[in-house]
């Protein structure tokens, strides 16, 4: 249909209208305003990290940083262990039960988190979750818990029952069969699953903007989006927020890419 | 922000559950259930019934009531809320109109461009590889990271598009800064930032055609476009249904992608539903507030359903 060439034609342009942005970000965060308005596309000339000292020190990314990862931290494993356990549960229920209670945990992927946040932020209120790494940590649970079930669950359900009848049959209880049978057999999901729940936790604005009210417990989104309306076009400095927020995913990415991709598609597609 | 998938996950729960049960059916082995097995699902139950299923549920008691959020006191008031969204309120029936025109736009334009893009790159070479990760590289960035880069590239004095086209002494417009043009800008953003996620969904259904229907195709003289339509449309139909449900969502969402372009609280031309909702609850406006997040939940809802009934995308053969 597409003649060599013009495939190769579209191709280059769209290479160039990802990495362009993006170089542009890379050297400007080491420039001047000045010298980023002079030249976007110049190598900066005499680099310097004022930026990013500025981003880190003063305006609380740093501290930002730290929460993320405190958040993220906390938030990916603890959703990977309520839906193994979940997933395992009801791939060794029978019958209705275990249909019921799948089909209880995954139709939450149908309720969108603006669609219940103001009830949510009453709950919050209410337990003193509010202005709280804690609540955030919960909300990230919360959100994403249906989806993680779903893929778990989904793989989980491949696996051969005669496993499990075999490791019962030697003795072990469900627990043991979950922790030496389940899980290490489920490992790809786990790490798909794993992946996709680091992007999305790593990158959530919506609880933060509406849980946090304290500039120290800001996680990184919304530390950044607060520059938005401080530092309309100071961009060299916009842009060393954005390195310093992407840092981390994009480390990963390098050399995770492949599995990325299986992750970030098995929440797309395994609908 | 969270992904919710289309609907399609739920529609295929019974199958696989029929699947689940056939050795239930064939009786090989008629053990009891051990009931320990209900504690595994217990915790998640537990999470999503109190933080998920209940708030859910309280939204629609408090979007029948003028509750502010802080008083003790408040009235129901039936439908009030619902009739004014519709009949008494510019701000969210503009809110309503851009998001609707904001998703058929990147729906339509991702759709198009993730299988332009997966077409092109179906076969594993180096190269298909190396493009495929660089593309798919701005989806795993925070929205607020995006919103920015784009909003360098867009701005009319200092911006990157316009330093381009001054170099070919071309004019540039005001992007962001055009009201009647603003929207768009934003979901060409959209477009870059998700299109190789859809792309990797187009090319998993690509490369699951078999080669020999071309094959056969090129022996009976059809040409390349023939072979497009009547093989490869139609077996990357279920890939189809997925980027279309998939994307409606993730563009009735932009909530992050405009707040990080446009500013807290956006401009009109900018405001979508879910910006609408948050200004309204930080107007402290909380039973206003939920009765329009029910009716975006509806809008998603109804959207999705139409999608299905329109596309009625099923492979060939199945």
């Amino acid at each position: 249909m597409l003649t060599s060439l013009s495939r190769r034609a579209i191709l280059a342009i769209y290479a160039v209208i990802i990495i362009v942005p993006l170089t542009v970000v890379a050297f400007g965060s080491f420039k001047t305003t000045q010298e980023l308005f002079a030249g976007p596309f110049s190598l900066p000339h005499s680099p310097s990290a004022d930026n990013f000292a500025e981003v880190v020190g003063g305006q609380n990314l740093g501290s930002s940083f730290v929460n993320s990862v405190i958040v993220t931290g906390i938030s990916v494993p603890l959703t990977l262990f309520l839906a193994s356990l979940a997933g395992y549960g009801v791939s060794r229920l029978k019958g209705f039960m275990s249909w019921a209670i799948f089909g209880f945990l995954v139709l939450g992927m149908a309720i969108p988190a603006q669609a219940n946040m103001v009830p949510l932020y009453v709950l919050f209120g209410r337990l003193g979750l509010l202005d709280n790494l804690g609540g955030l940590i919960l909300a990230n649970l919360v959100s994403t818990l249906p989806i993680a079930v779903f893929i778990l669950g989904g793989f989980m359900r491949t696996l051969p029952k005669e496993l499990y009848e075999a490791s019962s049959i030697d003795g072990s209880g469900p627990w043991k069969t979950y922790a030496s049978i389940a899980l290490p057999l489920s490992a790809p999901s786990i790490a798909a699953a794993a992946i996709f729940l680091f992007v999305i936790h790593w990158n959530e604005l919506l609880y933060p903007l509406l849980f946090i009210q304290t500039p120290g417990n800001r996680t990184l989104p919304l530390a950044l989006l607060s520059f938005q309306g401080e530092f309309q076009t100071n961009y060299p400095l916009l842009f060393a927020g954005v390195i310093l927020a992407s840092l981390p995913v994009v480390v990963a990415y390098v050399f995770l890419q492949r599995y990325f991709v299986a992750g970030i598609t098995a929440g797309a597609s395994k609908g | 922000m969270s992904i919710h998938p289309g609907t399609a996950a739920k529609h295929k729960a019974p199958d696989s559950q029929a699947a689940a049960n056939a050795p239930k059916v064939r009786r090989r082995s008629p053990t009891r259930v051990n009931p320990a097995l209900y504690l595994f699902p217990l915790p998640a139950v537990a999470v999503i019934a109190f933080f998920l299923v209940m708030p859910t549920l309280q939204a629609f008691q408090y979007a029948i009531t003028d509750w502010n959020g802080f008083s003790a006191a408040f009235n129901y008031v039936g439908l009030d809320n619902f009739i004014r969204a519709f009949t008494n309120d510019s701000l969210f029936t503009n809110a309503l109109t851009n998001n609707l025109k904001f998703v058929l736009l990147v729906v339509i334009a991702q759709t198009f461009f993730s299988l332009i893009l997966a077409l092109l790159l179906t076969k594993n070479s180096r190269g298909s590889i190396l493009l495929r990760a660089l593309f798919f590289f701005p989806t795993i960035l925070s929205s607020v990271s995006v919103a920015f880069i784009w909003k360098f590239i867009y701005d009319p004095n200092f911006g990157l598009a316009n330093s381009v086209l001054r170099t070919v002494g071309v004019d540039g417009g005001a992007y962001l800064g055009n009201d009647a043009q603003a929207l768009y800008w934003v979901a060409v953003t959209q477009v870059w930032f998700h299109s190789g996620q859809m792309m990797v969904v187009y090319i998993a259904g690509l490369q699951a055609i078999p080669r020999e229907l071309y094959e056969a195709a090129e022996m009976d003289g059809a040409n390349k476009w023939q072979q497009f339509k009547s093989i490869t449309w139609p077996f990357v139909a279920p890939a189809t249904s997925i980027v279309v449900a998939y994307t409606t969502v993730q563009s009735f969402k932009a909530f992050d992608l405009i707040l990080g372009i446009a500013g807290n609280p956006p401009k009109s031309s900018l405001d979508i539903l879910s910006t609408r909702i948050y200004s309204t609850f930080a107007n402290s406006e909380f039973g206003y507030a939920a009765a329009q997040s029910i009716i975006f939940m509806a809008m998603i809802a109804l959207v999705t359903w139409l999608q299905r009934r329109l596309l009625r995308l099923t492979p060939k053969g199945e």
